[in-house]
């Protein structure tokens, strides 16, 4: 027969591990859940790492020449077209549009600009290692700006020619291609230097986690139970922490997640040519236009070719996701919903093998992770 | 009547373990994490050598890092004229290194500089080792926790 005492003890026993299954279920984290959330948060970024290639990157002149060039629309063959035609500011710059629209119509979706500066690969196939090279290729890109560094070079003689002086030294005579061409590398450097101080604001999620990790305190003020458990998910069941992982939400790679062909356009191969693409970019970090010196690791350690890079696509921060739908490189899916509800089902990709299996995670729970992608919702800022 | 309490109980505190043991179960899947002793920089042997990893700063993620390996043969020998291919991934995951890193500098008594190592997420990575020296071939692998 149990003693009175082993009957109290069995009792302690039960409950204690009910309340230690409850506890993983509901509303506290463990040190390791702790640790991925701090790994989340906007304040574990690290500083703008430099840009070797563009020594003027953090040269504030080139900054405010480089935000007026941004914004202006002569930059382009019919005077309409500027940067910002498609980086709007007021839409976390970018456009909210499934393909970019410039002088024509591109064959991608239009990525925001913050945080792009932490990138290696620019482009959702990587196809450019710096932002300089990268704000160079819209510029003489027939659907976008649709107009020749010739025209650029005499735009900036013209009407920049003090600004860019002041940064770059004496405007050369455009006589000749290598001048004009040193001239539309600088417009991209200057440009360069101004994208790289659109930085994300703090969220709603980067608040709950701050003061989770520096007080200890959970804010129930600034994140609801359902949110809260879209967390979780987003860190445990979901996976996503597999590719959207450290503070920009994204682990700066290229990935096949079986994203459907985009109806009307050929099959994009993504980063399968976008590494041909870097490695014989007139601009790239080793042409005789970077200040690299010749030390480019991002390019020398790059993987190359290989099944894994068919149809793989940049992975994009997370962070103001909610306000930039349509999604994925060429806007395929409309809502943060059919996102998450891609992802739940995997399907096999259009062309090489996605990364994806099947969540498996039901209505309740996807809603879970709806509401917490909506927490990410900061907003950015060029200041 | 005491011994139906005790009985409920017993079967009501199995239910739950078991119900935690398979939470947790489903946190990890595909192939068997090692246990945490397997883990670390080394030193890790193989056949015939010993290698160890001496990173210049902390592993992290996301980074493109140096990491300097020396290898001693059985005897504590530094291993000197090794050729060293890199080869890794996550087996939990099934994808390789997100980069090919290789040795760039033989720096002398069994070290080597291995450039352009990136680890892309949290979690277990192999980081493997083909070492082919005049004594023979060998494969060390580590195993790391990111």
């Amino acid at each position: 027969m149990p003693s009175r005492f082993t009957t109290a003890w069995l009792v302690a026993a039960s409950v204690y591990v009910l309340a230690a299954c409850s506890a993983v279920r509901a509303d506290r984290w463990t040190p390791a859940q702790l640790d991925e959330l701090r790994g989340l948060w906007l304040g574990s970024l690290e500083p703008l790492p430099p840009d070797p290639t563009n020594r003027f990157a953090d040269d504030p002149r080139a900054a405010a020449l480089g935000r007026s060039l941004f914004f202006d629309p002569r930059l382009s063959a019919n005077g309409r077209v500027s940067c910002a035609t498609c980086h709007q500011p007021e839409l976390g710059f970018q456009d909210g549009v499934p393909l970019g629209r410039g002088a024509g119509t591109t064959a991608r979706r239009t990525m925001p600009v913050a945080g792009s500066a932490y990138s290696p690969f620019l482009f959702w196939d990587g196809r450019k290692d710096s932002l300089w090279a990268q704000a160079l290729g819209p510029l003489e890109s027939p659907v976008e700006h649709g107009g020749t560094r010739d025209l650029y070079a005499g735009l900036v003689a013209q009407q920049y020619r003090p600004d860019y002086e002041q940064v770059f030294g004496p405007l050369p005579a455009l006589g000749d291609r290598a001048a004009i061409t040193q001239v539309f590398v600088n417009i991209g450097k200057a440009i360069a230097a101004y994208e790289r101080r659109v930085r994300h604001k703090p969220s709603r999620f980067d608040a709950y986690v701050e003061a989770l990790v520096t007080t200890g305190r959970e804010r129930r003020d600034v994140m609801t139970e359902d949110e809260i458990a879209g967390a979780r998910l987003f860190i445990g069941k979901g996976n996503c922490t597999q590719c959207h992982n450290g503070p920009l939400f994204t682990n700066q790679e290229f990935h096949n997640t079986g994203v459907p062909a985009a109806a009307s356009l050929p099959l994009d191969r993504g980063r399968a040519a976008g590494t041909h693409g870097v490695a014989a970019d007139e601009f790239n970090c080793r042409s005789r236009w970077s200040d690299a010196g010749g030390k480019c690791a991002e390019l020398d350690y790059m993987v190359k070719s290989g099944h894994e890079l068919e149809r793989a696509f940049k992975v994009p921060s997370l962070r103001d996701v909610a306000e930039r739908a349509p999604y994925m490189h060429a806007g395929q899916l409309a809502t943060l919903a059919g996102v998450l509800a891609h992802y739940n089902r995997a399907p096999a990709a259009p062309a090489g093998h996605t990364e994806l299996k099947p969540l498996r995670l039901n209505q309740r729970e996807l809603l879970q992770l709806e509401a917490f992608l909506r927490t990410l919702s900061g907003g950015t800022t060029d200041r | 009547m005491k011994r139906l309490i005790v009985t409920l109980l017993l079967a009501a505190t199995a239910v739950a373990t078991s119900g935690c043991a398979t939470l947790m179960t489903m946190i990890g899947k595909g192939p068997t994490k090692p246990a945490a002793s397997e883990f670390g920089l080394g030193p890790r042997t193989g056949s015939l050598y010993t290698a160890t990893l001496e990173p210049a700063q902390p592993l992290r993620k996301r980074k493109l890092q140096t990491v300097q390996v020396r290898i001693v043969d059985a005897s504590g020998k530094p291993v000197d004229d090794a050729a060293i291919t890199i080869d890794g991934g996550m087996p939990q995951h099934g994808h390789g290194l997100p980069t090919r890193p290789r040795v760039t500098r033989n720096l002398g008594a069994g070290v080597y500089e291995i450039e352009g190592v990136r680890f892309s997420m949290g979690g277990w990575w192999e980081f493997k080792l083909a070492i082919s020296a005049p004594a023979g071939s060998d494969r060390v692998t580590f195993n790391l926790a990111l």
